[in-house]
């Protein structure tokens, strides 16, 4: 199975954000970056499918080119060429304007399958999957935790709320988005990092893929959210806030 | 401005989660400007349920292919119908797991974006969502032409307010019945099922205690359980302790596990994603345990000690052991 992953990479869970002056992003100067956490289920998903059953594994990934660390990386971890598409105002496109780069990118790969992460940690709109498959024609399940090959294409198990799954079919060529948690992610080998080295990564740009994407939706502006309660911070040591904290719970909460 | 409010069903009910997107909708424009919307193979009860509501008209989009929810199946019935109701200036939607699934699709097939998961509506309209994880919150306008495309988040909108009808008498129902074709559904769902036995019952635990990444490796998760056991506490977890297997599934706080209002809901290491939040922010009273200030979590607790959770956790279950005695 030829197997396009697509990867996104966002600022490290515990990186601390701050807005930028401009006050439509994030500053993103000294920020640590890390491989999108649903993609890398989507990525160890591919993996699995490919020692399974042979195959080709490609990563794909629209970013400005610290993006090529993250793009390593899962190559380090066995997959086997990237694309990159050089796109230095990710933040500025909505989801559509990147499905249309990353659709772009794919359509003359014609892989059996896509897979991605069913959201980004960063924008978290949760679409760029589903778009992806509508701008290529081709059929998708999203929050997807298990893939297997068969004869009629596709079965996978997908998340539904409140602890409930349902098992779907589908033909390939296909679009699938990853929930986490359906495998154990792999690390990279020492072995891995030293052959993503040599493994082909090929950049594009937006104008060799043809894509003109003006944004239908707009961040206009980003702010810290007001809180919805006014909660009370025990200071001190740990002693003396646990000490505080018990009080609390026991004469004021009265919970305990 | 002209509205359609897409709502969603289950077990023959419309789902509470799209009278809180009729909240939304009711921010956008009055009652009579806004068309409900049931879909399915028989629709008439659900129809029945919605025209008793504030709202200017109900439509039934009725097909034997919608018996089941399928991807295709709703994109393609409702792009017939947004054609044929034009002009629409928004579509709502409640942010469910089934409207994730299809209606990016939907709105990309009409050159449009869904603006999802919004928790607040301002006047333009300007709609708010989370960004990095709830930490922080964007301003999103729609710009062009063409249907606005709105999912808002669960327990954002209050469904309070749209019970009651202005008049009496019912809102008119139509049907709408769309052109699909058999082959034009490409998945095959089968019958949703439940995941492993459940042994534990969090939703009726008077307190919880509930440990996220911060604890960062299973062999410190005893520390935590200590604490539980001092507060005679169940111990649950938010959803990546669980992806990770230090945690059975079913210890899951969340909108993919479990909903939870306990008396008490302690939080430890938990950052506060939204996922987390929607299955925990009805406890009565939350404490969070974190060491960054600004986590999302602190915007939902009642008390909170900002600090490293490896001195904090051991020096409470001593606080409550002492206070026992």
């Amino acid at each position: 199975m030829k197997i396009i992953v697509a990867i996104k990479q966002v600022p490290d869970r515990d990186a601390p954000v701050r807005i930028a002056p401009s006050a439509n992003w994030i500053d993103e100067r000294d920020l640590q970056w890390a491989m999108n956490e649903p993609d890398a289920y989507a990525l160890e998903e591919a993996l699995l499918l490919k020692e399974k059953a042979g195959g080709e594994v490609i990563v794909l990934s629209a970013g400005p080119e610290r993006a090529g660390s993250t793009i390593r990386e899962a190559l380090a971890k066995g997959a086997d060429r990237a694309i990159h598409i050089i796109c230095d105002d990710l933040a500025a496109r909505d989801a559509l304007g990147v499905a249309r780069l990353l659709a772009a990118a794919i359509k003359p790969e014609n892989p059996d399958l896509v897979l991605t992460g069913l959201q980004s940690e960063d924008v978290g709109s949760g679409q760029t999957g589903v778009i992806v498959a509508e701008l290529l024609g081709l059929p998708h399940a999203t929050m997807i935790l298990q893939v297997e090959a068969i004869d009629s294409g596709l079965k996978v198990k997908r998340e539904l709320e409140e602890g409930w799954f349902q098992s779907i079919e589908l033909p390939t060529p296909a679009v699938l988005t990853m929930q986490s948690g359906g495998n154990k992610l792999r690390y990279a080998t020492l072995m891995g990092i030293k052959r993503a080295k040599t493994k082909e990564l090929r950049t594009v740009n937006e104008a060799e893929l043809g894509v003109d994407s003006g944004p239908v939706v707009t961040l206009e502006q980003i702010s810290a959210p007001t809180k919805q309660k006014s909660t009370q911070i025990l200071p001190g040591s740990a002693k003396v806030a646990a000490a505080a904290l018990v009080e609390k719970l026991k004469t004021e909460a009265r919970v305990l | 401005m002209s509205v359609l409010l897409v709502l969603e069903d289950s077990n023959g009910k419309i789902k509470r989660a799209s009278w809180e997107a009729l909240a939304a909708a009711l921010r956008l424009g009055p009652a009579e400007s806004i068309t409900a919307v049931v879909i399915g193979a028989q629709t008439e009860e659900l129809a029945a349920e919605a025209a008793t509501k504030p709202v200017g008209k109900v439509v039934r989009v009725e097909h034997p292919l919608l018996a089941r929810y399928t991807a295709d199946g709703f994109c393609v019935a409702l792009h017939q119908l947004i054609q044929n109701e034009s002009p629409t200036q928004v579509v709502v939607f409640s942010h469910t797991y089934q409207v994730r699934d299809y209606v990016p699709a939907l709105a990309c097939r009409m050159g449009q974006m869904l603006i999802g998961d919004v928790v607040g509506i301002e006047d333009g309209p300007v709609f708010t969502r989370q960004l990095m994880q709830g930490r922080l919150n964007g301003s999103y306008r729609h710009n062009g032409n063409g249907p606005c495309f709105v999912s808002v988040q669960a327990g954002a909108f209050r469904a309070d307010g749209t019970d009651a009808r202005p008049n009496t008498a019912s809102a008119p129902i139509t049907t709408f019945t769309p052109t699909i074709d058999a082959a034009q559904i490409r998945t095959r769902p089968g019958e949703p099922f439940r995941g492993s036995a459940q042994t534990v019952d969090l939703g009726s635990a008077q307190r919880i205690v509930s440990v996220g990444r911060g604890i960062k490796d299973a062999a410190n998760l005893p520390m935590v359980q200590e604490l539980a056991t001092a507060l005679g506490a169940e111990l649950a977890a938010s959803r990546p302790i669980c992806d990770n297997g230090w945690l059975p599934m079913e210890r899951q706080v969340g909108s993919s596990g479990q909903t939870v209002a306990p008396k008490l809901y302690l939080a430890v290491g938990i950052s506060g994603a939204i996922q987390h939040l929607v299955g925990m922010k009805g406890s009565q009273c939350i404490v969070a345990i974190n060491k960054d200030p600004d986590a999302p979590i602190f915007e939902v607790a009642d008390y909170g000690i900002v600090g490293d959770l490896f001195e904090v956790v051991p020096a409470l279950t001593e606080a409550l052991k002492a206070a026992k005695e």
